[in-house]
């Protein structure tokens, strides 16, 4: 009894690894970005990201920009209070960031999900581009430096992804 | 008799039944295995893309495009030196442009079945009526007498079957030989499966097409086996075929294969689909916006889309998905099969030499026979350079080009000619013209006024003593070859016989400024090679909007001057070399070059080389688009 118990446990272990590893486009799909490890982490962090298509893996990534954002977002909503002398910047990066939630995240989505994928490219690359602007609003020593190069990395990765399905 | 292999269950059996599990176990995971290792291959075939030889076709692919592509926004992203770029409300509003074809407000892209009817000309396009990016979309209307005054109407088509409720997209309209539209149209469907449906007009007496109904049956076409249903857009006008059918084509793909497919029609609601394709080229990826159009040999009139015979060339062009840009090729069109071939196959459709409408920024571009004046005239999406917070607190996304004339060029017979509509000389408020000779190394500002609507049409001459001399002077090196406006540095770049042109846009201290201007280069043949760009890359201080250089080369055949038109209206400035041979059509964002600081400069940059320069600048007016109302529509048609 014992010994079928582990044996089929043991089944049921390979079963998964062996289709888990067949189906998953993951690492080919990440060798072809300019960052394969974030790609591969994003993407396997993920429980979608092993059986998903190109498309899917895109909206994956997706996902973690529209996540970062709102990360961001309540990081720069922080930071009023602690550092007041940043306001300005602050205020542009506010801009920023909710062009990315509300323009760039959705358009994304959407022209991927239906086939136009220019649209999709066109939104991540400015998901990059706001995060730079709003970086660069602070004259070298930014509190948010680390998320703003996370989104920079993340949005040419996903871009890569995207170009794919041209 | 008790079979001793059957499986019993029974304390008493353990031990064999053991052994017996183990290997049913065994073989059942063998058995598995395999027919895993069987299907692995042949997923991975299905597999969207991702095999060996096309993962290092499109590595390289990649990286080329993305650097073009990327050229401003790197510099962007590894620059954290530059301070953010405060945009305000100013500075945005001025952007808005006074005399080209904008809704007036949110996204559109591609322009959608322009036709003309009933005295008025018709044009729809891709419309967001929620946001200032693209999505949601439906098909926005508007109206004109002549092609430059617009008034917008209701939204004509919404996205409310199953068959377009993903989106109304991109459609063409064809005519009737009893004068009425069919309009076939891409539609997104629930599913999000690309199908071709059939709209038309629900009342044909009604001058202003209003209302549109769909044919009940849509679609009436869906992709056909072997082509993947996000690859299926687009649908042309229709041609009639020497049976008497009508012919259309849509673009498609076929892996990295850029296809056309054609389908002939009787009643444009059931189709044959024609076994060749009209065209396809290699490693051109998606093809958008297929056009297919008769131009004539020796005369300057357009074609009607049905026209063909021995006078007569035929023209594909397509946007290519994967470059956003337009290419197009001349070619003959063989009605018997419904197929097409270039002239001169190493610039064909979509390579990276073949010819473009526009080197700027320019996509998706459409043409229609324009029935009421005899010729054709083209439409494109003029998108914008800049990032979508601006957009968005701009509230407004992307411009139609000046609809232009286009006819295949008689003097060269390989290339079109493209020329804003004549209709545009309506605008023409005040003009100045000007004499000027400007030697080597000079700026010289052009006192007009205002500088943000103009239109400027030029003529150059080099300095005939210093052509001279630097065509016979052997150190003076070739560099016609080398030469290329994006990559060779633009307008402060001193070459002996360029550039020259206009800085428009300009601050006074030259601090922002858009040049447009003619670069001409030795050859190693000693022949000069003429190269006409617009460099954008100082044209704003802002970080946060693309600043490429545009060009081509542009013929210029013995004996012919060189001649610009440059239309600038805020920020988008068309410009024309050669009468149209060349064309670019840029966007800029300048900060302080704008309002009454925006002007106009001459300049010579060539280290060697006079110039004499013979233009007139005209003051351009509003084309006072308007929105939907009874009013502005009577008052258009007493125009």
């Amino acid at each position: 009894m014992k010994m079928m118990k582990v044996m089929m446990l043991i089944v049921m272990m390979m079963m998964v690894m062996v289709m888990v590893s067949e189906g998953s486009i993951i690492e080919p799909t990440c060798k072809e970005t300019p960052d394969f490890n974030l790609c591969v982490s994003l993407l396997n962090s993920d429980p979608r990201g092993s059986s998903a298509d190109t498309s899917g893996l895109a909206l994956i990534l997706i996902d973690k920009i529209k996540g970062l954002a709102t990360k961001t977002l309540n990081e720069i909503n922080g930071l009023y209070k602690k550092r007041p002398e940043l306001k300005r910047a602050l205020d542009e990066c506010s801009r920023r960031y909710k062009t990315i939630l509300n323009a760039d995240v959705p358009e994304a989505i959407e022209a991927i999900s239906k086939g136009v994928p220019k649209f999709g490219e066109d939104g991540v690359i400015d998901a990059g581009v706001e995060a730079s602007v709003c970086q660069g609003g602070f004259n070298g020593s930014s509190p948010l430096t680390s998320l703003t190069k996370s989104m920079q990395k993340i949005s040419n990765v996903t871009r890569a992804i995207v170009r794919m399905l041209l | 008799m008790a079979d001793p292999n059957q499986e019993t269950h029974g304390p008493r059996r353990r031990r064999p039944f053991k052994g017996l599990l183990a290997v049913s176990f065994g073989l059942l995971f063998i058995a598995f295995y395999v027919a895993l290792i069987a299907t692995h291959d042949g997923s991975r075939s299905n597999d969207e893309g991702i095999d060996e030889t096309e993962t290092i076709t499109s590595r390289a692919r990649l990286a080329g495009v993305s650097e073009k592509r990327n050229d401003g926004l790197w510099k962007l992203s590894g620059d954290r030196n530059t301070p953010a770029f405060d945009w305000n409300n100013s500075m945005l509003s001025w952007q808005r442009t006074a005399f080209h074809f904008q809704p007036e407000q949110n996204w559109m892209n591609d322009p959608n079945g322009p036709l003309f009817y009933k005295g008025w000309y018709h044009f729809f396009y891709q419309y967001n009526p929620n946001a200032a990016v693209w999505g949601d979309i439906v098909w926005g209307h508007a109206v004109s007498r002549d092609l430059i005054h617009w008034v917008h109407l209701p939204i004509a088509m919404v996205a409310d079957q199953w068959y377009d409720s993903n989106g109304v997209w991109t459609g063409s309209a064809t005519f009737l030989p009893d004068g009425s539209i069919v309009m076939l149209y891409t539609g997104s469907t629930d599913k999000a499966v690309q199908v071709q449906n059939l709209a038309y007009p629900e009342d044909p007496n009604d001058p202003l097409l209003l209302k549109w109904v769909k044919f009940p049956g849509n679609p009436v076409l869906v992709p056909p086996p072997g082509i993947l249903p996000k690859d299926f857009r687009d649908p042309t006008t229709a041609w009639k075929t020497s049976e008497g059918k009508w012919r259309i084509t849509i673009g498609s793909k076929l892996n990295k294969t850029g296809i056309s497919l054609v389908y002939d029609t009787i009643d444009f609601k059931t189709y044959e689909k024609l076994d060749t394709l009209l065209h396809r080229v290699p490693n051109t990826g998606m093809w958008e916006c297929v056009d297919f159009y008769p131009v004539s040999k020796t005369a300057g009139n357009g074609l009607d889309t049905s026209v063909n015979g021995p006078a007569v060339k035929h023209i594909v062009k397509a946007s290519m998905d994967d470059t956003r840009f337009d290419h197009y090729a001349v070619g003959t069109y063989f009605d018997s099969n419904g197929t097409w071939i270039p002239d001169d196959p190493t610039i064909d459709v979509g390579m990276s030499a073949s010819l473009r409408y526009d080197y700027g920024k320019f996509y998706a571009s459409k043409s229609f026979y324009d029935q009421n004046k005899g010729r054709r005239v083209l439409w494109s999406w003029i998108g914008e350079s800049d990032s979508e917070a601006s957009d968005v607190q701009k509230g407004w996304s992307s411009l139609q080009g000046i609809p232009r004339t286009v006819v295949l060029d008689t003097k060269t017979g390989k290339n079109l000619v493209q020329w804003p509509v004549e209709e545009i000389k309506s605008l023409r408020l005040s003009s100045k013209q000007f004499d000027l000779e400007v030697g080597p190394g000079s700026v010289v500002p052009v006192d007009v006024g205002s500088a943000a609507q103009l239109d400027i049409e030029a003529e150059f001459e080099i300095n005939k003593e210093s052509l001279e001399k630097i065509l016979g002077n052997a150190s003076v090196v070739a560099e016609a070859e080398e030469f290329s406006c994006e990559k060779s540095g633009g307008s402060t770049v001193r070459g002996a016989l360029g550039p020259f042109g206009f800085s428009v846009l300009a601050t006074e201290s030259l601090s922002e400024q858009t040049p447009v201007y003619f670069y001409v280069a030795k050859g190693t043949d000693s022949e000069l090679k003429t190269f006409f760009c617009t460099d954008t890359s100082r044209s704003s201080v802002a970080n946060d909007v693309v600043k490429p250089i545009y060009g081509s080369i542009v013929p210029v055949l013995k004996g012919e001057k060189l001649t610009m038109r440059i239309l600038v209206d805020h920020s988008i400035v068309e410009a024309f070399g050669q009468g149209g041979r060349t064309c670019i059509t840029s966007r800029v964002y300048p900060t302080t070059a704008i309002y009454g600081a925006a002007k106009l400069f001459l300049f010579n940059n060539a280290l060697d080389a006079t110039v004499t320069a013979s233009f007139t600048v005209w003051q351009m007016n509003s084309a006072f688009i308007h929105p939907y109302s009874d009013e502005a529509v009577r008052a258009l048609s007493r125009t």
